[in-house]
């Protein structure tokens, strides 16, 4: 049977509140692991990029 | 011997008038032709941020089957059942890689203005398919049949309630709730998406701002 102090901090995350703005740390997490994601999305060279040559026309 | 008599109903040299051949012909004049399912893309689609609309595809087909065998068991299976547990999580953790890859194809759409080249329609399409998904989200998270369920129901219910949808849209109801996000929802989502691939189809990829091709 868990503790009630154990129900409690299972219920209960932690939030971080400036303003309006008032979001969990497991949602900014995320959230930022989204933007990490979006950014090596543009900045990481795709298998096979280099490949392509000067000349970029259709490839398969 | 009886002779095989055959007939020819609408000739060719006739404009045939069968429901049937307007909608072949409307069906095969969706794309244009080998464009449906291409083996072929354009040089500038070899990035990265090009694989998240069809990674937040694969995720919808991993949510619509762990979706179906959820259904299958039940409201109350994955309470009881280590293998209805181990369903419901890939059913929530596919939604969640869903949700992520989708936002992400969004931000990279938005900062490569995808609208572009007669493209709007994609543009819109694809929100009303975030749109629908959010709301076919919001409505698994109230039939979860528990307390979580209650109590996400119980804040909503005053939200729905002021832009006057609560009567017809009733979030205490779980049996309906239930039903929008196996059955409507659904369906909804489907369409807006087999929609937005066929339009993307249609339409071709959209070249990045700095491309001299395809403007």
């Amino acid at each position: 049977m868990a503790s009630p102090d154990l129900l409690l901090s299972a219920s209960s995350g932690h939030y971080i509140h400036v303003g309006v703005i008032n979001v969990s740390v497991t949602n900014l997490l995320i959230v930022l692991a989204m933007i990490v994601v979006f950014v090596l999305a543009l900045v990481l060279p795709f298998p096979g990029a280099g490949d392509l040559g000067p000349d970029r026309g259709e490839q398969s | 011997m009886t002779a095989l008599r055959t007939t020819t109903v609408g000739a060719a040299d006739h404009p045939s008038t069968n429901w049937t051949t307007w909608l072949r012909g409307r069906i095969s004049g969706l794309v244009p032709p080998g464009e449906a399912l291409p083996d072929r893309q354009p040089a500038y689609v070899v990035s990265w941020i090009y694989v998240f609309g069809v990674l937040t595809l694969a995720a919808l087909v991993v949510v619509l089957v762990s979706g179906a065998v959820l259904a299958a068991g039940g409201v109350a299976w994955w309470h009881v059942s280590g293998l209805g547990h181990f369903v419901n999580s890939m059913h929530l953790w596919s939604v969640e890689l869903f949700f992520a890859f989708m936002v992400i194809h969004l931000w990279g759409k938005f900062w490569m203005a995808a609208w572009r080249g007669k493209r709007v329609l994609t543009w819109v399409i694809g929100v009303l398919a975030f749109v629908a998904s959010i709301g076919t989200a919001f409505t698994g998270y109230l039939s979860q049949s528990n307390f979580d369920a209650q109590w996400i129901s119980a804040e909503a219910k005053d939200g729905l309630n002021a832009v006057a949808i609560g009567a017809w849209f009733n979030v205490l109801n779980p049996g309906q709730m239930l039903l929008w996000h196996v059955l409507l929802l659904p369906v909804a989502v489907g369409i807006v998406t087999v929609w937005h691939i066929v339009l993307v189809r249609r339409h071709g990829v959209v070249p990045p701002l700095d491309s001299e091709r395809g403007e």
